[in-house]
C-alpha cells in the first residue's frame, strides 16, 4: 500500500473549508432572516411567564440587553462575531450556554450515529454483492423488495414497532434511554446494550438506500468489459469479484456517502426522540416546542458544518480509492 | 441489463434465454405498474369518497369500546379512546395526502420559476441562485422544517410552507438542467434567429419542454413531503394532536404501544407505505416512457 498523500488531502481540506465559509454565512443569515420575518418575539422566548406582569422600563430594558430594536443583519452579525469566538449565547430552555449543551449531547449523537452507519455500510455491501451477483434470483429479489418497502417506511414507526417486538415482546433489549433507570453510573456495557435497538433501526432506515446503489454499482460493473477479460483469462470467481468488479462498482458508492449526511442526521433524530437517547435530538425537540433561537440556529449550523464535512469525507475516500481522480482537482 | 450468467455471453443459444428474460422483465414491469395504478386509485377513492358518503363520525368516541384488537367489527381495531381506527386512517390519509400535494405543488412551482427564471438571465445571476440553491441543499431539511415550523408556531400552514421551502431546490436544479439541454434545440435556435426575447423563449419554447419532469418531480414529491409531515407531527411540532394525519396518529398511539397494543401504530404507517411505494411504481413507469435510456437508473 502506498502511503497516503497527507499534502494533497489537508490541502483539499484546507479549501473545502475555505469553501464552507461563506455557506456559513448565508445560512445563518437566512436562519436570522426566518426568525425576523416570524412573528416570534425574543422577549418573551427569553422571559417566559416571568415577563407577563412586568412593567415597561423592565421589557424595555431586556429589550436593549437583547439587542431586539436593531435590525436582524446587525443581530446576526454579532451572533457571528460572538459564534466565532465560541459563544453561541445562552439556551433559554436548557438555562445553561449553547455550546454546553450542545458539548455534552454531541458525543451521544456521534456514537449513535457512527455505529448506525457502520453496520449499514458493512450489511448493506454485503447484501448489495450477493444480489448483484446473481440477478433476479430469489435472493435479489427479496432483499430488493425489502429494501423498497423499508425506504417507504417512515424511520420512526420502524422505531416504535422495533420497540414492540424486542422490547415488549420478547424483552430481548431495553426500550430506550441510556442506562437502566435507577442506575446511576454510566458503564459501558450498559450503553451498548441500550444502544443497540436504536443504533440498529438507524441502520435499517440506511440500510436500503446502501444495499441498492451497491447493487447497482457491482451489478453494472460485473458486465463491464475488464470483467469480461478477466472471466476470459480464466481467472477465478473470487478474483473477479474482489479484484476487478468490487472496485469499480463500488466507486460511485462512496461519492454517495457524502450526500447521505442529511439523510442520517435526519434519521438520527427521529430515532433519538423515539428512545429518549440522550443526543443532540431531545435538545432540537425541546428547542423547537419551547422556540429557543439561540440553540435552534445552533443546531442548524452545526448540522451543516456535518453535512459539510461528510461531503469532504466523501471526497477524500473517492480521490484516495479512484487512481483516475486526483485530490487536487477535486 | 446486467446479466452476467455463463448463458448470457455465450452467442447464439443465448439468444433465447434473452428474449425470453426480456418478455419476463416486461411483464412484471406491467403488473408492477397496475398494481401501483390500481392501489394509488384505491387510496384516492378512499380519500375523497369515504368521508362525505360514509356518514361515520370519525372522533366519536366510545370508552366501552377502547383498545380493541382487529375484528370484523373494526378491521384496524379502535385507539384508546374507543375512536375505529380504519377511519381515523382514512382522515388521517386525506389530511396528509392534502398537506402533500399541497406543499408538492408549492415547492415545484418556485422550483420551476427559479430554476427556468435563473437558465433566462443567465451569467451572474444564475450562477449566484444556483449557487444559493447548493448552499441551502446542505442543510439537511427536517432540521431546517423543524426550525421554520418552530418559529411560526406549529399548524397546517406552517407545515405546507416548511416542506416547500426546503423541497424546492432539487426541482429548480432538475428545470435548470433540462432548461439547459432544450436550449440547443433547433427549434429554440429557430425561435432565437427568430428575434424572439429572452423571456418569449422561456415562457413559450423552454417551459413547456421541461413540465413533464417538472410534473414528474412534483409526483416523487408528494410522498417525500408527506412523510415531513407525519415526521413533524410525530415530533409534536406539526399538525395539532386532534387532527388527525398520519404522523399525530402514530404520535398518539406511542402510549398504547408501550403498554403492548401494537395496532394502533402499525396502521397508520402501512397507510404511509401504500401510497409511497404506488407513487413510486408510477413514476418509474412514467420516467421510463419520458427517457427509456435511463431504465436502469434508481429512484430512491
Amino acid at each position: 500500500m502506498t502511503p497516503l498523500p497527507w499534502g494533497a488531502m489537508a490541502r483539499l481540506a484546507g479549501r473545502r473549508a475555505l469553501h464552507a465559509v461563506p455557506v456559513l454565512f448565508v445560512v445563518t443569515f437566512g436562519v436570522f432572516a426566518v426568525a425576523d420575518a416570524s412573528p416570534f418575539d425574543p422577549v418573551k422566548a427569553y422571559g417566559g411567564t416571568a415577563v407577563l406582569g412586568a412593567d415597561q422600563e423592565t421589557l424595555d430594558r431586556l429589550r436593549t440587553n437583547l439587542g431586539v430594536g436593531e435590525p436582524f443583519a446587525v443581530r446576526w452579525w454579532d451572533w457571528l462575531t460572538r459564534a466565532a469566538a465560541g459563544d453561541l449565547g445562552d439556551s433559554s430552555v436548557m438555562r445553561q450556554p449553547v455550546a454546553e449543551v450542545i458539548g455534552e449531547r454531541l458525543v451521544w449523537s456521534a456514537l449513535l450515529c457512527a455505529a448506525a452507519f457502520g453496520v449499514a455500510v458493512l450489511v448493506g455491501t454485503l447484501a448489495g454483492v450477493l444480489a448483484a451477483r446473481s440477478p433476479g434470483s430469489w435472493f435479489d429479489r427479496t432483499v430488493t423488495s425489502l429494501a423498497y418497502s423499508l425506504e417507504a417506511a417512515p424511520v420512526f414507526w420502524v422505531a416504535l414497532l422495533a420497540i414492540w417486538l424486542f422490547a415488549l415482546q420478547w424483552d430481548l433489549l431495553p426500550a430506550g434511554g441510556l442506562t437502566d433507570t435507577g442506575d446511576e453510573q454510566v458503564s459501558a456495557g450498559q450503553v451498548l446494550s441500550n444502544m443497540v435497538l436504536p443504533a440498529g433501526v438507524l441502520a435499517v432506515a440506511q440500510l436500503p438506500w446502501f444495499m441498492l446503489y451497491v447493487r447497482q454499482g457491482v451489478g453494472d460493473a460485473l458486465a463491464e468489459d475488464p470483467v469480461r477479460g478477466a472471466r476470459a483469462r480464466g481467472l477465478s470467481e473470487r478474483t473477479v469479484l474482489l479484484g476487478h468488479a468490487l472496485r469499480s462498482g463500488l466507486l460511485p458508492v462512496l461519492t454517495l456517502i457524502g450526500s447521505r449526511v442529511p439523510e442520517l442526521i435526519t434519521g438520527a433524530l427521529l430515532v433519538e426522540s423515539v428512545f429518549s437517547w440522550p443526543g443532540i435530538a431531545a435538545a432540537t425537540v425541546e428547542a423547537a416546542t419551547s422556540v429557543d433561537f439561540p440553540l435552534l440556529a445552533a443546531l442548524t449550523t452545526l448540522a451543516t458544518v456535518a453535512v459539510l464535512a461528510g461531503n469532504l469525507l466523501a471526497d477524500l475516500l473517492y480521490g484516495l480509492s479512484d487512481p483516475r481522480v486526483k485530490l487536487s482537482e477535486l | 441489463m446486467t446479466d452476467t450468467g455463463p448463458g448470457a455471453t455465450a452467442g447464439t443459444e443465448a439468444e433465447p434465454v434473452w428474449r425470453s428474460r426480456g418478455a419476463a422483465r416486461r411483464s412484471t414491469r406491467t403488473v408492477r405498474l397496475y398494481t401501483s395504478v390500481t392501489l394509488l386509485a384505491a387510496v384516492v377513492l378512499a380519500v375523497l369518497l369515504v368521508p362525505p358518503v360514509v356518514q361515520l363520525d370519525q372522533q366519536a368516541v366510545d370508552l366501552s369500546a377502547k383498545l380493541l384488537p382487529p375484528s370484523w367489527e373494526h378491521p384496524f381495531g379502535t385507539d384508546d379512546v374507543g375512536r375505529d381506527l380504519l377511519l381515523r386512517c382514512v382522515y388521517g390519509l386525506r389530511v396528509s395526502l392534502l398537506v402533500g400535494v399541497a406543499a408538492a405543488l408549492t415547492a415545484t412551482v418556485i422550483g420551476t420559476a427559479v430554476g427556468a427564471c435563473a437558465r433566462a438571465l443567465g451569467g451572474w445571476a444564475d450562477r449566484g441562485v444556483m449557487r444559493l440553491v447548493d448552499t441551502f441543499s446542505s442543510v439537511p431539511h427536517l432540521l431546517l422544517g423543524i426550525f421554520i415550523v418552530a418559529m411560526f408556531r406549529p399548524g397546517v400552514w406552517p407545515v405546507v410552507i416548511s416542506v416547500a421551502l426546503t423541497h424546492w431546490l432539487s426541482t429548480a436544479r432538475i428545470v435548470r438542467a433540462e432548461v439547459l439541454s432544450l436550449r440547443s434545440r433547433p427549434y429554440v435556435d429557430a425561435a432565437v434567429s427568430g428575434g424572439a426575447s429572452r423571456w418569449r423563449v422561456t415562457v413559450r419554447h423552454l417551459l413547456p419542454g421541461v413540465l413533464p419532469q417538472a410534473a414528474l418531480a412534483a409526483v416523487l414529491m408528494i410522498p417525500h413531503a408527506m412523510w415531513h409531515e407525519s415526521a413533524l407531527s410525530f415530533l409534536g411540532l406539526g399538525l395539532p394532536t386532534h387532527t388527525a394525519s398520519l404522523g399525530t396518529l402514530v404520535q398518539s398511539a406511542r402510549g398504547s404501544l408501550l403498554a403492548g397494543q401494537w395496532w394502533p401504530t402499525l396502521f397508520p404507517g402501512l397507510f404511509i407505505i401504500v401510497p409511497t411505494l404506488a407513487i413510486a411504481g408510477l413514476a418509474g413507469a412514467w420516467r421510463e416512457r419520458l427517457n427509456p435510456r435511463r431504465r436502469s437508473e434508481l429512484m430512491l
